[in-house]
């Protein structure tokens, strides 16, 4: 028996302010945070004690003590007890990947509602000891006489007391992120003077969605924030031209600068999902559906792809398979990781060649109105918490869509590390 | 926050102390606990001659379990409350029954006890000398209410021709511990559909209630109360404290709201959201206030429309809006404005609140014809000196001394403001409409 399926309905969202990097939530742990979000969402919809059909979040910096993260942030809700929970991780695009996985099973019908979400830190970073010496600790441990475990505390050597941080970096190329989309910005000739304007216009935006009071539910303060600590609601494109490159090493024409990248950040957000008979049986909105996502991935390491282009081939496969073109969309919500990752996969779906040679198509997708583009602010301007930028976009995305009345289409594209992309088409 | 001073004349060494120095001895006041009973002692119910509400009162206190004592019984145990009838009175001569009765009475009235007097309005009686009779019992009780120690009051109910049935829901009130810190007040009744039966554990059970200001101190107290007698909460404040009213709203089981409530379309977004969400709302409490204190000489314009606009002119727009919005505002609905003593009194350095706490009063007033019509009532309760955090920063000797200058000689707390806000919002408080309940022990300021 082929199952029915049923679009999962967007009923809205929490998340907390995003805060930079060992600044607000130097304290927190991603436990903390996950937890403060869903008790957020809990207070916001009346969900105290209730029961949802699947808790579903992850992060991408992780402790080992944090293997059950989101179950133990459940635990520490006050969701019921009895709420199901699991971890996934698909670096930055965690947090979409967490709500299409919850969005289909309610498709398949094999839960009436959960909750999507993510969570970062880089301030609460896991540090790792030393490869070497978590040898020499093993073999000590499964030691059984005094010269065996002497034997193995002589491999010891001053070097490896040093502990590993995580890397920003791609364990294959060992290229930082920056670095890899400075090659992109270059191949594709995104300006400096573009980036900024981009950047800017995030910034402001974000500030006017502020003002208008936009975030008032989707956003519950922590720590003493209100807002997103990155945002500067007056930074111009005079001032952000004011900032050195710093990635390009080597380029004497390198754009980017920590203006027109993300910053390292700090926070956590959920999406509450469900069938429409469980939303209205609880006199819940519906904001908007979950249509259809799609993901791909390209070979950035012996493949000449940009590491943060695998979105511009998961849209296409999308658009086809819901008959959709490019200029179908009322809104855009295109991640920010970097200004140039926006300009970039633009450029690339409006250039024949890209689109004909990589992508397969006979025409090019085209342009698409930028008045539509991220109009309440992306991570240029909120920050960007790998795992939870997916759930700020599909929440903000919902109610914006939701605000404009009903058939409204909202196109999501969300790039990670590892050549990975995670689109998603919602519908009001 | 516990009250030092209370707590050490209540202590062995301390009580010998300050009985010995003569210093005040504030009691531990009986407060409200579900299920506790109406009384802590038996009741005498006296007359002066008419019996209008006699009987009312006797099967009141007979309905809750309360032994009544005839009122000649001059010995026995000490006394829960001393009820007297004063409808009826023709004359200065018929009051010398009240004194008659209630000398002996009082006398015997225990800790937390409670003496209510039910009496004609002044307004309507037929002559000078009745006019003056009925108007005499309030500078009675009044006077009474200051006599009294160990956390005992004394309140007056005025009971129009026709009003008899709005009477049982104020008298369990003014006898429960749900009034604790409300003494010396004078509360006029209406006539009204008051509904036969409501659950006296939970009154406001599958009722809505919208709470402003509802994430920390006063506001967060009537959304625990509200919650505990029943009603679902929606409980907003300014999307900055949405931290801490997400923990008040998990804690009670209600849903938060952030919501600024000066933003031009704050009043849509509301009934939008409780339209969606609830379907109506049955009891609003605007609660909502900030203090933007300087003396007069030294305001500013941002200062005074910062004030006027949170305290004053939001209650006025939210309640508009809710009167025009079709079917939002359920019948039988209630509204509970919170006023201040600073209203009523006035307070140097608070032109601008004082001010803003003054107009809720005329504000409550005019429109309460208007509710009376929909079968629905306004009103508002004027908080006196409230033990919250704000009190906590105030320097030590202002403290003290604000906490001490009412009749019951503490602060009050900020359950006591919300449970007479719970008591307004219930079914039985139909009667009550268009007046102004002061929770301040009966404070020595702008009495």
């Amino acid at each position: 028996m082929a199952p029915q399926t049923r679009k999962a309905a967007i009923v809205g969202g929490n998340r907390i302010p995003f805060a930079r990097s060992n600044s607000a939530y130097a304290q927190a742990s991603n436990q903390d945070m996950l937890t403060a979000t869903l008790d957020g969402l809990v207070a916001r919809f009346g969900l105290q004690g209730q029961r949802v059909g699947e808790v579903v979040a992850g992060a991408v910096l992780k402790h080992a003590r944090d293997f059950n993260l989101t179950r133990e942030a459940v635990l520490g809700s006050r969701l019921s007890a009895a709420t199901p929970a699991y971890d996934v991780q698909q670096a930055c695009g965690t947090g979409l990947e967490a709500a299409v996985l919850v969005a289909n099973k309610i498709a398949l019908g094999q839960i009436e509602s959960g909750i999507a979400g993510g969570v970062d830190t880089t301030s609460d970073a896991p540090l790792a000891i030393h490869d070497e010496m978590r040898r020499v600790l093993i073999a000590l441990g499964s030691a059984r006489t005094v010269q065996q475990r002497l034997a193995a505390l002589a491999g010891v050597r001053p070097g490896m007391f040093v502990p590993e941080a995580p890397r920003n970096a791609e364990p294959r190329t060992g290229l930082s992120m920056g670095e890899h989309q400075a090659i992109t910005a270059r191949q594709w000739e995104i300006s400096r003077e573009a980036q900024d304007e981009l950047t800017v216009r995030s910034h402001h935006d974000l500030a006017a969605a502020y003002e208008r009071g936009f975030f008032d539910d989707l956003v519950t303060p922590y720590l003493g924030l209100t807002r997103d600590e990155n945002l500067r609601p007056d930074t111009s494109v005079e001032k952000l031209a004011k900032l050195k490159p710093v990635f390009g090493a080597g380029d004497p024409d390198a754009t980017m600068t920590a203006g027109n990248s993300t910053p390292l950040t700090d926070g956590a957000s959920a999406v509450l999902l469900a069938s429409d008979e469980w939303a209205a049986s609880r006199g819940l909105p519906v904001l908007a559906h979950l249509v259809d996502a799609q993901t791909a991935a390209v070979d950035y390491v012996h493949g000449g792809e940009g590491l943060l282009m695998a979105p511009a081939y998961a849209v296409p496969v999308l658009l086809a398979r819901n008959g959709l073109t490019l200029q179908d969309f009322d809104y855009y919500e295109i991640h920010e990781a970097f200004a140039s990752t926006v300009l970039a996969t633009l450029k690339a779906w409006a250039d024949p060649a890209f689109c004909k040679e990589r992508l397969g198509l006979d025409a090019p997708l085209g342009s698409i109105d930028r008045s539509r583009l991220n109009v309440n602010g992306s991570s240029l301007a909120a920050g960007h918490p790998f795992a939870a930028t997916g759930g700020r976009i599909v929440a903000s995305l919902a109610k914006q869509l939701h605000e404009a009345g009903p058939g409204k289409r909202g196109l999501i594209s969300v790039c990670a590390a590892g050549g990975q992309g995670v689109v998603a088409i919602l519908e009001s | 926050m516990s009250d030092w001073y209370r707590d050490l004349a209540n202590s062995g060494v301390g009580s010998t102390l300050v009985k010995q120095l003569g210093l005040p001895r504030p009691a531990v006041l009986r407060r409200y606990e579900p299920g506790a009973p109406l009384l802590t002692g038996p009741a005498v119910v006296g007359t002066t001659g008419g019996s209008r509400l006699h009987e009312i009162l006797i099967r009141l206190l007979e309905d809750a379990g309360v032994p009544v004592q005839p009122p000649a019984a001059t010995d026995g145990e000490r006394l829960g409350a001393v009820l007297l009838d004063a409808t009826g009175v023709t004359g200065p001569a018929d009051l010398s029954a009240a004194q008659e009765f209630l000398t002996p009475a009082v006398r015997r009235l225990g800790p937390s006890g409670r003496v209510l007097v039910l009496a004609d309005p002044p307004s309507d009686a037929g002559s000078p000398a009745q006019a003056a009779a009925r108007q005499a019992l309030e500078g009675l009780v009044r006077s009474i209410a200051k006599e009294l120690r160990n956390g005992a009051t004394a309140n007056l109910l005025v009971v129009p021709a026709g009003a008899e049935a709005s009477v049982p829901g104020p008298v369990r009130f003014f006898l429960s511990g749900r009034s604790a810190y409300v003494d010396g007040q004078v509360v006029a009744l209406t006539t009204a559909d008051v509904p036969a039966d409501e659950d006296e554990e939970r009154p406001l059970a599958g009722r809505v209630a919208v709470v402003t200001g509802a994430a920390r101190g006063i506001g967060a107290a009537i959304a625990r109360v509200l919650s505990r007698d029943g009603a679902h909460v929606v409980a907003v404040d300014v999307p900055a404290a949405g931290d801490e009213l997400a923990e008040v709203v998990n804690e009670i089981g209600g849903t938060a709201f952030q919501l600024d409530i000066t933003a031009p379309d704050a009043a849509q977004r509301l009934i939008a959201h409780l339209r969606e969400r609830r379907g109506g709302v049955d009891v609003v409490v605007h609660n909502a206030g900030i203090t933007r204190d300087k003396l007069l000489v030294n305001m500013d314009a941002a200062r005074w429309h910062a004030v006027m606009a949170v305290n004053l002119q939001a209650q006025l727009d939210l309640t508009q809006a809710l009167l025009d919005a079709e079917g939002v505002l359920r019948p039988g609905a209630r509204v509970v404005c919170v006023s201040s003593q600073s209203g009523i009194a006035g307070n140097r350095g608070q032109t601008n609140y004082a001010a803003s706490k003054a107009g809720v009063i005329g504000m409550v007033r005019a429109w309460a014809p208007a509710f009376a019509e929909r079968g629905a009532t306004i009103n508002a309760v004027a908080p006196g000196f409230i033990v919250t955090e704000m009190t906590a920063r105030m320097p030590f000797g202002t403290r003290e001394i604000g906490s001490r200058i009412n009749s019951l000689q503490q602060g009050g707390l900020p359950v006591d403001v919300a449970e007479t806000i719970a008591w307004l919002a219930q079914p039985s408080a139909a009667g009550v409409n268009g007046q102004v309940v002061r929770v301040c022990g009966q404070s020595f300021l702008g009495a």
